[in-house]
């Protein structure tokens, strides 16, 4: 397999995911683009993992990611969850009250 | 081209289109189903690259899992009126130009790296450990690593429980 391919659609996949957490307003969309940095980020791994004698540690530690990965998703809804609760919106242009 | 290579390469270019489409999308909705495709890309690529036991774990975890909280997290936090799910975009200049960017320096840190002639590159042709080995090295080497992430697991259930779960007095005063 190519390696040099493998890698490049990660890094499209990690700027992909940087330009929606920072250009978009909605809080969903954002956790989405973490989503898809911390998946470039599992391709990496696995992709290097394959030549590794055992090839294992990579696959191992992209285990971990993907627990790490949950984790993160399912506090951070529970938090948009209340913020939505509390300001109406999850729009995160209009959550600034520490702002005024 | 045998079908190993065009699978391989189709499961890239799925993929590689549907992020670039969540990247240009804006309706929350499309972005969430195009999630799904290129989760199951990956998974499909971890195939490929001797990795089985994760290409499951990617479409169990990822696809009936995280997907499915975060279209369920859309539409609690969204009046479902009549209106699509459009986010609105701010700072498109800045934010294309810092991807732009960062893809150009990654990528040309990925062609001067020339990975093909490290020494270690041309083991690849080894017989993949397997799922045994995966599961032995995980519940021996690595269980401290294994607990703790049950741990964690634990934690962040009880944490979003207790953001998410409460009702509490504040709730009052909202705006």
């Amino acid at each position: 397999m190519q390696l040099d391919a493998l890698l490049i659609l990660a890094v499209v996949m990690f700027c992909a995911g940087l330009m929606v957490a920072i250009t978009r307003k909605n809080a969903i969309m954002v956790l989405i683009g973490i989503e898809l940095m911390l998946n470039a980020a599992n391709l990496n791994l696995v992709a290097f993992s394959r030549f590794d004698p055992q090839a294992l540690q990579g696959q191992i530690f992209t285990l971990f990611v993907i627990t790490v990965a949950v984790a993160e998703a399912v506090v951070a809804l529970a938090l948009a969850f209340k913020v939505y609760h509390y300001f109406q919106t999850v729009d995160l242009d209009k959550i600034s009250t520490l702002k005024k | 081209m045998d079908l190993e290579t065009i699978l391989f390469y189709f499961f890239m270019g799925l993929t590689c289109l549907s992020v670039l489409y969540i990247a240009w999308t804006k309706n929350i909705l499309y972005a969430a189903f195009a999630l799904m495709l290129t989760f199951l890309g990956m998974a499909g690529l971890f195939v490929f690259l001797g990795a089985e036991f994760l290409a499951i774990t990617q479409i169990v975890v990822y696809v009936g899992g995280i997907l499915i909280l975060i279209i369920f997290g859309m539409m609690l936090t969204n009046k479902l009126s009549d209106k699509k799910l459009v986010t609105q975009r701010y700072q498109l200049g800045i934010g294309v130009l810092i991807a732009i960017g960062l893809g150009y320096v990654l990528i040309r840190l990925i062609a001067n790296g020339a990975f093909r002639n490290l020494v270690w590159m041309d083991r690849s042709h080894t017989t993949t450990a397997g799922l045994k080995a995966l599961g032995m090295q995980l519940m021996t080497q690595y269980v401290l690593a294994f607990e703790i992430i049950g741990l964690l697991l634990l934690i962040a259930l009880i944490g979003a429980l207790y953001i998410a779960g409460k009702v509490r007095k504040e709730e009052s005063h909202a705006a």
